[in-house]
Formats: C-alpha cells, sequence, structure tokens
C-alpha cells in the first residue's frame, strides 16, 4: 500500500555530522559494495569498468566551500556532506507510487521499494526533492537506500555489526544509526546536544535522518585572511653553530 | 526535467483525444440527447446527427489509445503496468489509470451504438410503427453525460501528476491543471473541427459557434501559458546553501560533484538545453499553437469556402505548437535536487 501506514514510535535512521566528515567517500564505497558488490561478476552498471560508468548509488558525498565574512576578512570553509535517503515521516515517494511497490514500514518507518512490483515509472524520484532514489536502466527498476534493512536486522551477523554498511564504514565516526523516535537514544540525545536539523523541511515530508552542522571555527585556524606569504620568525642565536654559519652565509 | 518524448507524446495525443471524447460527449448531452436507440416493433431506430461525432468517437479513440500505449513506453517494466491501477487511493497516477480504463466503457458503448445505428440507416425503420419494447431514448443521454465526465477526470488526473510534485516548481503550480485541461479541450477542437469538413452526409449546423469556441479556447491557452510562463521565470530557485541547511554559515559554493561521471539524477533532471532557448520556444508555441489557429478559425467564419483547408492547417499548425509547449513543460522545469549538483 502507498498510502501511508500510521505514525509509528520507532523511527530508525541516521544521524550525519557535518563537522567530522572528512569527505573519505568510505561510506559510499561501502554501501556500493554491500548492496551491488554480493554476488561473483561484474557491478550491475552501465560500463561498470570503462571511460563513462553510470550506476546507481544510494549515498553519494558532495563537497562545498561556504564562504564566510569575519572581521579577519572572508574564510572558506569546506563542508563534505554525504547525501541518501532520509526515510522521511511522510514521504511523497511513497504516496505517487501507483503500484505499491514504494512503501514506508509501519514498524520502524524504514522506507523500502519492492523491487518485484516496481513498473520502474520513475515518479518516486521526481517527487523526492533530496535525490534519494535512482533509477536502474539495466533493473528497469527505481532503487534506494534501505538503511541496510538485511544487516540490521540479521541475526547471522555479531551484535555489533548489525548497522548500516555506510556506518561501520566511516573512519571519523561521523555517521551514526538509532531510534530517532526514542528520546532517550543516543543519536536523539546527540542532535538535541548538537543542534542536529532536517534538510529543507518546507517541503513538510519531515525527514528522519538529521544533520549535525559544523560546530563553530575557533578564530585562530584561519590566518588564510591574507594570500602574502608571511614572514616566519627565526632566532638564529639559538641555532647550532653549523646552521648559525649556514644562515649568516646565505642572508648575504 | 530531461523531455521524454514517450510522455510529451501521450500527454498530448490522449490530451487531444479526450478534448474530443469531452466535446462529442457534451454534445450528445446537450444538442442531441434524444439520438440513442428505440426499440420500435422489434427493430431500433435512430435520429440523424452529424457524422463528425461517430467519426470523431473512433479518432478519439484512436488518438487515447496510441496515448496509453506510447505512455506505457516510459516504463521499465511494461509488463507490470497492471500494477499501476492498484493505488488509487494515493496516487494520481494510479488515479489516471483508472479514470482513463472507466472512459472506456461508455466510449466502447458508444461505438457500439454507432455500429447499430449504420446497420439500421441500411434498413430504414418503420418510424409510423407504434412504439413496443425498451424504449432507449435517455442512452447518448447517459452515456455523453459520462464520456464527458470521464475524459475531463483522465485529463485532470494527469495534470495532477505534475501538479503534485512539490520539489519541480515549474508544475507545482495553479497554472498547470487548468493548462492541462483546456490545451486537451483545444486539441478536441481541433479535431472535431477537421472531421466536420470531411465529405458526410450530415453536416452540422453548429460549425460556426465550434469555430467560435475555438477562437476562446486558443486566446484563453495562450493567455493562461503568457501567465504561467511569467510566473515560472519569477519563481526563486533552491540555492546550494538552502539545500544542505548551511545558509546561515555563509554563501555555499559546490566544488566537487561526487562523481567523475554524470549519474540519473543529473541526466533526468539536469537539462538546460530548453532553458538556454525557452524564449524562442515559448514564441513558436505560441504562434503555431494558439494565433495561427485562431486566425484561420476566423478566415473559416469570414470565408466558409476555405473552410476544409483551414481546418487541416490549423489542426496541423495547433497540434505541433501543442506539441513545443509541452516539450518546454518538461524541458524546462527544474528539480529542486540540482541545487545539490550546484545547477
Amino acid at each position: 500500500m502507498t498510502s501511508l501506514p500510521p505514525p509509528a514510535a520507532k523511527k530508525l535512521g541516521l544521524v550525519i555530522d557535518l563537522d567530522t566528515c572528512v569527505g573519505c567517500h568510505a561510506c559510499a564505497v561501502a554501501c556500493k559494495e554491500w548492496n551491488d558488490g554480493g554476488d561473483f561478476g561484474p557491478l550491475p552498471d552501465k560500463d561498470p569498468y570503462g571511460a563513462e560508468p553510470n550506476g546507481v548509488w544510494f549515498n553519494r558525498v558532495h563537497s562545498y566551500a561556504v564562504e564566510q565574512a569575519t572581521p579577519q576578512g572572508t574564510r572558506e570553509m569546506t563542508v563534505h556532506f554525504p547525501r541518501s535517503c532520509l526515510h522521511c515521516e511522510t514521504p511523497a515517494c511513497v504516496t505517487v507510487c501507483p503500484t505499491g511497490a514504494s512503501y514506508k514500514r509501519a514498524e520502524d518507518g524504514i522506507v523500502l521499494v519492492d523491487a518485484d512490483k516496481c513498473i520502474g515509472c520513475q515518479l518516486c524520484s521526481w517527487a523526492c526533492p533530496y535525490g534519494a532514489r535512482e533509477y536502474s536502466a539495466q533493473k528497469g527498476t527505481m532503487q534506494k537506500c534501505t538503511l541496510c534493512v538485511d544487516r540490521i536486522y540479521n541475526e547471522t551477523l555479531d551484535e555489533a555489526d548489525r548497522q548500516p554498511a555506510c556506518v561501520m564504514a566511516c573512519p571519523t565516526r561521523a555517521r551514526h544509526f538509532g531510534d530517532l523516535g526514542d528520546e532517550n537514544s543516543p543519536i536523539s540525545k546527540l542532535v538535541a546536544e548538537r543542534g542536529g536539523y532536517q534538510l529543507m523541511p518546507e517541503f513538510g515530508y519531515q525527514p528522519v535522518n538529521k544533520y549535525l552542522p559544523p560546530r563553530p571555527r575557533r578564530d585562530g585556524c584561519n590566518a588564510s585572511a591574507s594570500n602574502a606569504p608571511r614572514e616566519e620568525k627565526l632566532d638564529a642565536e639559538k641555532l647550532p653553530g653549523v646552521l648559525r654559519w649556514l644562515d649568516r652565509a646565505l642572508s648575504r | 526535467m530531461r523531455p521524454t518524448f514517450s510522455i510529451i507524446l501521450f500527454t498530448v495525443l490522449s490530451g487531444a483525444g479526450y478534448g474530443l471524447w469531452f466535446l462529442i460527449g457534451l454534445a450528445l448531452t446537450t444538442l442531441w440527447p434524444h439520438c440513442g436507440p428505440s426499440q420500435r416493433g422489434g427493430s431500433f431506430t435512430f435520429c440523424v446527427y452529424p457524422a463528425a461525432l461517430p467519426c470523431g468517437l473512433i479518432v478519439g479513440f484512436a488518438l487515447v489509445s496510441a496515448g496509453l500505449l506510447s505512455s506505457l513506453g516510459h516504463l521499465g517494466q511494461p509488463r507490470r503496468a497492471w500494477r499501476a491501477l492498484s493505488q488509487w487511493r494515493s496516487s494520481w497516477l494510479s488515479r489516471e489509470g483508472v479514470a482513463s480504463i472507466l472512459t472506456y466503457a461508455p466510449a466502447l458503448a458508444l461505438i457500439v451504438i454507432e455500429g447499430m445505428r449504420l446497420r439500421s440507416a441500411m434498413q430504414p425503420a418503420d418510424l409510423s410503427a407504434p412504439a413496443a419494447g425498451m424504449n432507449l431514448d435517455g442512452w447518448n443521454l447517459a452515456l455523453g453525460a459520462l464520456l464527458a465526465v470521464g475524459s475531463a477526470a483522465t485529463v485532470f488526473c494527469t495534470a495532477h501528476i505534475y501538479a503534485s510534485l512539490m520539489p519541480i516548481r515549474a508544475w507545482h503550480n495553479r497554472y498547470v491543471v487548468p493548462g492541462y485541461l483546456l490545451l486537451g479541450l483545444y486539441g478536441g477542437a481541433l479535431c472535431l473541427w477537421v472531421l466536420e469538413t470531411l465529405p458526410g452526409t450530415w453536416r452540422m449546423r453548429e460549425t460556426p459557434g465550434l469555430l467560435v469556441g475555438l477562437v476562446v479556447v486558443a486566446t484563453a491557452s495562450a493567455l493562461l501559458k503568457v501567465f504561467y510562463w511569467r510566473q515560472i521565470d519569477r519563481a526563486p530557485t533552491v540555492s546550494a546553501g538552502h539545500a544542505i541547511g548551511l545558509e546561515s554559515l555563509g554563501s555555499v559554493r559546490s566544488f566537487e560533484q561526487p562523481h567523475t561521471e554524470e549519474n540519473y539524477l543529473t541526466h533526468e533532471m539536469g537539462f538546460v538545453l530548453a532553458r538556454k532557448h525557452s524564449r524562442k520556444l515559448r514564441a513558436i508555441a505560441l504562434l503555431a499553437g494558439f494565433l495561427v489557429p485562431a486566425l484561420l478559425a476566423l478566415l473559416g467564419l469570414a470565408m466558409p469556402a476555405t473552410r476544409f483547408a483551414a481546418g487541416w492547417l490549423a489542426l496541423v499548425s495547433g497540434m505541433t505548437g501543442v506539441f513545443v509547449e509541452r516539450w518546454l513543460f518538461f524541458a524546462e522545469a527544474k528539480h529542486a535536487v540540482m541545487a545539490y549538483y550546484g545547477r
């Protein structure tokens, strides 16, 4: 059914820390590997190892420069931004689906596509402002982040490994997985503590995933206000004899 | 948005087909409500109405069916298309599918009645015989009304598929639904005019009315499109800073895309060509789509002898213009997701 289930208490999702994300793409690669690399044989992409590979990625990492005006002049801050399905509470991608292939799970809020019912009309990808859904021309169906539903409930894995592949892979722990419907869960506390926010809330889809904004930069960190190379200070008197002679000889 | 040929063809062809069916349904309900079959003394009798109407039923059937078949070409799994009829509670695409199937019922019934009418025309009924058995006078009224309502409802659903998509501001727009309805009606009127000029026994007394209506609908459509284009030009675009929610930190600029190659999103939603040439293409749509057919309709009103040639010219020019308009409707529209790509 593409009608939405009644609001559930459990809202599984991700919290992504834009302060610590270093843009290494490990999450994107781990995601691709878990979801597409499980079989022997080539990736199910178009031209997967050729000059113009084109395939579905559930998670893509963008990089932005944020230009800020400070009393010392303008400075630029880099923000790496992983973008994937936000598992919205009221997602339009689900309600526009004509076949019932696109659905939101009542028990934990995960938004999924039933590949056996999808007719590949692509309307759901048009309905998502976050670009969470990508169509596979090879499979003829729509694909999206499953929140690694095949990992998080997988009893054959160690309990510590029952997390999305992207979360497991992140080397800076910028990605957190948990129940955002539970106010006392660690990630809900993290969101409250760090001022986590929703992406483009004006659409009214109520994304479950939250992003943590970069922490304010300390002023000493960005001395790059002027582009002229600064002169470094050197106390020649403190150098050992040979180097003191070298400094004198080269300074002539 | 990338303009997909199969969808453009679908909305243009089926739009005109439903417009034609709507006009025929309206005519059967208001002008000739008592032309249905009546059973008198064992044989059916029919009254006489213009040949354009039965022809229109068939042409409408062809247009609607060609459009719907073309829309299947857009699907990745067309063999599962029947599943699209299931989610009418939430999905406008599903509602459109259901409405289009339901509208076939009165259309096919009317086509069957036409077949009976043609057969009975071969064997003139005895009109003086006393009425006996079933009286089916109300059929045209009921079936015509159902056809008109079903056609309008289907186009209404088609328009809402696009109008309900908030991330595409050029579609989530109050001009979109009236635009689809009006342009469908316009395409139908152009077809009906041509059908009326075809050699046949029964000419419509109402042709001048149809031509006046055509001029009015063309003018209204052109005005609506001008207002629509004005509004989408004024609509602000989503910035990268807004998309990532860090506008308050400063001005945000994308310096690296996730991948070196294009992907589904940039291919499907990053279509730029139409916005580059929008001025010229809009002028073509207005001129060919509305101005030329309106002038030809006025010519047809002033000089009835020119109606055959004028009608065909108006149809070709008008449908070309509507096709360009529909191409622009898709190709000019910008999707919010492109903000993440800084485009």
